[in-house]
C-alpha cells in the first residue's frame, strides 16, 4: 500500500520551490490548492517572463518599427510556435491566440452559422460545462440545425452505442471535452473523431481539463478543432489557443472585425489578411501569449509522461483514502480518469463540506461545477471537487482526507 | 417583545462566549436546526434568494402589524446563517426592520469568516428580509 511518503516519479519537493503561492497560508492554515481543475497555480518562471515583458519591452505587435515592438513582436511569435510544435499543429500559422477555451469555442460556433442549414445536426455531449453548450444551442436557433446529445452512464462515462445511435450523414460537427471538468473522465474522442469523419462531420475538441494532464497530438488524433485555456496549463488568465485544420480555418469566416486582421481597407471592400490574423483583431493579450509559451516549456521540463504517472498515484492514494469514508460516494467511475475526483456525504451539502475545508485551510470546488446536466443526472445539488497537480504531495490529501473526516463529524 | 438591537447584543454575546471558529460553526449549525421552517408549498422558485450557491427561501406574513418570517435551505451552515437573521428580525413591525442596522453580522464574525460567495448570499438575505420590510410598510401605509 502506498504511504504518505513514498513519491515515485517527481521530484515534488523541488517542484513546489517554483510556486510561490504554495507558502501561503489561508485561514491560519497552510493552504492546501486542490482546486487546480478550475485554474492552476503559477511558477515562479512564468512570473518572471510577466515581469521581464511589462519591465523590458511591453510594445504593440506587428505594426511598429521600433526595436520594442519588434522584440515584443519576436517573443510573441515564438510563443506560438511553442505551442504548435506542443501540439503537433502543422503550421504556426494554423495556432490561433484566444483569450480561452470559450473565446475559441465561440469563434468555431459563430463560423459555423455561416456554414449550417435547417436539416443539419450538431452533437454534443452529455459531460460538456454547459456555458460550452450555449453557443451551439444558440447556433441551432439561428441555423434551424438540430441539437443531439450524447448520453452519460452511472459511472460518469459518454454511451458510445447513444453516440452511434444519432450519428448520421446529417451530422455537420460534434463537440466534446477531451476530459470532462466535473468528473474527470478522459473521453473516447479518437473513435468519435474517426466515426464523425466517416459520417463527413467536423469535430472540435475541449482540451481545457485534458492540456494540464494530456500533451494532445492534434496532427495524429487527426481533430478539427482543438480548444485551450492557459490558466489550466500554469499560465496566466485570459489566453488561450485554437487549433484548426486549414481547410477549416480558411473555410469560416473572421469572428470580429478590427486591426490586426485587415489585409487592405477601402470603403468598398475589405479584404482579410491571411491566417492568422483573420482570426485574431484588435491587440492580443501580448503578454499573456508570451507566459503561456513560458508555461507550455515549464511543463515540459518536467514532462507530460512525469506529470501523467504522478498525477496517477495521487487520484489512486487520494480515492483510497476517501472511500474509507463512510457514506462518502464518489460520482465518476471510469477507469479513464485524470486526477480529479468528485464526491458527496450522505446527503450534507456539498456547499457545507466547501466551507469547513476552507476554513482548514482546503480549496476546492464546490457546486454543479457549469455541469448541471451531470448533476441532474445523478439527482443532486453539486458535488466537492478535489483536483490535483502535479505539484500536490500525499501529505496534503492526508490533510484534506482528515479536514473531509472533520467537516463530516460537525454536519452529518 | 425585545429590540432587533437588544436582540442583535444577545447574538454578539453568544457569539462571543467561542475562542475558535469551530465552536462558532458548530453553534450556528444548532441555530440552523432551530429555524422557523418555510412551509413546503413556499419552497418554490419564486420565493428563492438567488444569490446563494446552496438554496434558500423565505417567507413572510403580517400577523398584528408584524412580520413573521420562515425559510429554509439545503445547507445546513446557510440555515445557521438564516436562523441568525430571522430570529433578529421576525415579530418586528417593517419599519423596525428598515431601519435596523446588519452590522452585527461583522460583529459575530460571519462576514469575514464566510467565504466571497456565501457572503454575497448573505447580502441577498438581508435585501431579501428588507424588501418584505419595504413591501408590508407600503402596504400598511396604502
Ligand atoms: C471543460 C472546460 N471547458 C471550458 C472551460 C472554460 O474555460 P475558460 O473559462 O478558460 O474559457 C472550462 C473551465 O472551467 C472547462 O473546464
Amino acid at each position: 500500500m502506498a504511504t504518505a511518503s513514498t513519491t515515485s516519479t517527481l521530484d515534488v519537493l523541488r517542484i513546489r520551490k517554483d510556486f510561490p503561492i504554495l507558502n501561503r497560508k489561508v485561514n491560519g492554515q497552510p493552504l492546501v490548492y486542490f482546486d487546480n481543475a478550475a485554474t492552476s497555480q503559477t511558477p515562479q518562471q512564468v512570473i518572471d517572463v510577466i515581469v521581464d515583458y511589462y519591465s523590458n519591452y511591453n510594445a504593440n505587435i506587428h505594426r511598429g518599427v521600433h526595436a520594442l515592438s519588434q522584440e515584443a513582436t519576436d517573443a510573441y511569435e515564438q510563443a506560438r510556435i511553442k505551442l504548435q510544435k506542443h501540439f503537433n499543429i502543422p503550421n504556426a500559422y494554423q495556432t490561433l491566440f484566444t483569450s480561452g477555451t470559450t473565446h475559441g469555442i465561440n469563434i468555431v460556433a459563430s463560423g459555423f452559422a455561416e456554414i449550417l442549414k435547417a436539416g443539419d445536426e450538431i452533437i454534443v455531449s452529455a459531460l460538456e460545462h454547459h456555458s460550452n453548450i450555449v453557443p451551439w444551442q444558440m447556433l441551432c436557433e439561428k441555423t434551424g440545425a438540430t441539437l443531439k446529445v450524447i448520453p452519460m452512464t452511472t459511472s460518469g462515462e459518454l454511451d458510445m452505442e447513444g453516440f452511434d445511435a444519432i450519428l448520421s450523414e446529417k451530422t455537420k460537427l460534434v463537440f466534446v471535452n477531451h476530459v470532462s471538468n466535473a468528473l474527470g473522465t478522459v473521453n473516447p474522442i479518437e473513435e468519435i473523431i474517426t466515426k464523425t469523419h466517416q459520417v463527413g462531420g467536423a469535430v472540435l475538441v475541449d482540451g481545457a481539463q485534458a492540456s494540464p494532464h494530456i500533451k494532445a497530438n492534434v496532427q495524429a488524433l487527426d481533430v478539427d478543432f482543438y480548444v485551450v485555456s492557459g490558466h489550466k496549463m500554469c499560465g496566466p488568465t485570459g489566453i488561450g489557443m485554437l487549433y484548426g485544420k486549414e481547410k477549416w480555418l480558411e473555410k469560416l469566416p473572421p469572428y470580429q472585425g478590427g486591426g490586426e486582421m485587415i489585409d487592405q481597407v477601402t470603403f468598398e471592400k475589405t479584404t482579410y489578411a491571411g491566417l492568422p490574423h483573420k482570426f485574431e483583431a484588435g491587440t492580443p493579450n501580448i503578454c499573456g501569449g508570451i507566459a503561456f509559451g513560458a508555461a507550455i516549456d515549464y511543463m515540459n521540463a518536467i514532462g507530460f509522461e512525469h506529470i501523467a504517472a504522478y498525477e496517477h498515484e495521487l487520484l489512486t492514494y487520494a480515492t483510497q483514502k476517501l472511500q474509507e469514508i463512510e457514506g462518502l460516494r464518489i460520482y465518476g467511475e471510469s477507469k479513464h480518469k485524470t486526477a480529479v475526483i468528485s464526491f458527496n456525504i450522505g446527503d450534507i451539502h456539498p456547499y457545507d463540506i466547501g466551507t469547513i475545508l476552507d476554513k482548514l485551510g482546503v480549496a476546492v470546488r464546490t457546486g454543479h461545477h457549469c455541469a448541471q446536466p451531470i448533476m441532474d443526472f445523478y439527482k443532486i445539488p453539486g458535488t466537492v471537487r478535489a483536483s490535483f497537480s502535479f505539484y500536490n504531495t500525499k501529505e496534503e490529501i492526508d490533510i484534506f482526507v482528515n479536514a473531509v473526516r472533520k467537516a463530516k463529524s460537525m454536519l452529518g | 417583545m425585545s429590540s432587533i438591537q437588544d436582540i442583535q447584543q444577545e447574538i454578539i454575546e453568544e457569539f462571543e462566549m467561542f475562542d475558535d471558529w469551530m465552536q462558532r460553526y458548530e453553534y450556528m449549525i444548532e441555530l440552523g436546526k432551530s429555524l422557523p421552517l418555510i412551509d413546503e408549498k413556499y419552497k418554490t422558485e419564486e420565493y428563492i434568494i438567488k444569490g446563494c450557491q446552496s438554496k434558500v427561501w423565505v417567507h413572510a406574513d403580517l400577523k398584528d402589524d408584524k412580520i413573521e418570517f420562515t425559510a429554509d435551505s439545503d445547507a445546513i451552515i446557510t440555515k445557521g446563517i438564516i436562523a441568525i437573521l430571522i430570529r433578529s428580525f421576525s415579530g418586528q413591525p417593517p419599519q423596525a426592520i428598515l431601519d435596523a442596522d446588519t452590522s452585527f453580522i461583522d460583529k459575530i464574525g460571519l462576514k469575514e469568516h464566510l467565504s466571497p460567495t456565501r457572503a454575497n448570499g448573505l447580502v441577498s438575505m438581508i435585501k431579501q428580509i428588507k424588501l418584505y420590510a419595504v413591501a408590508y410598510q407600503a402596504k400598511a401605509e396604502s
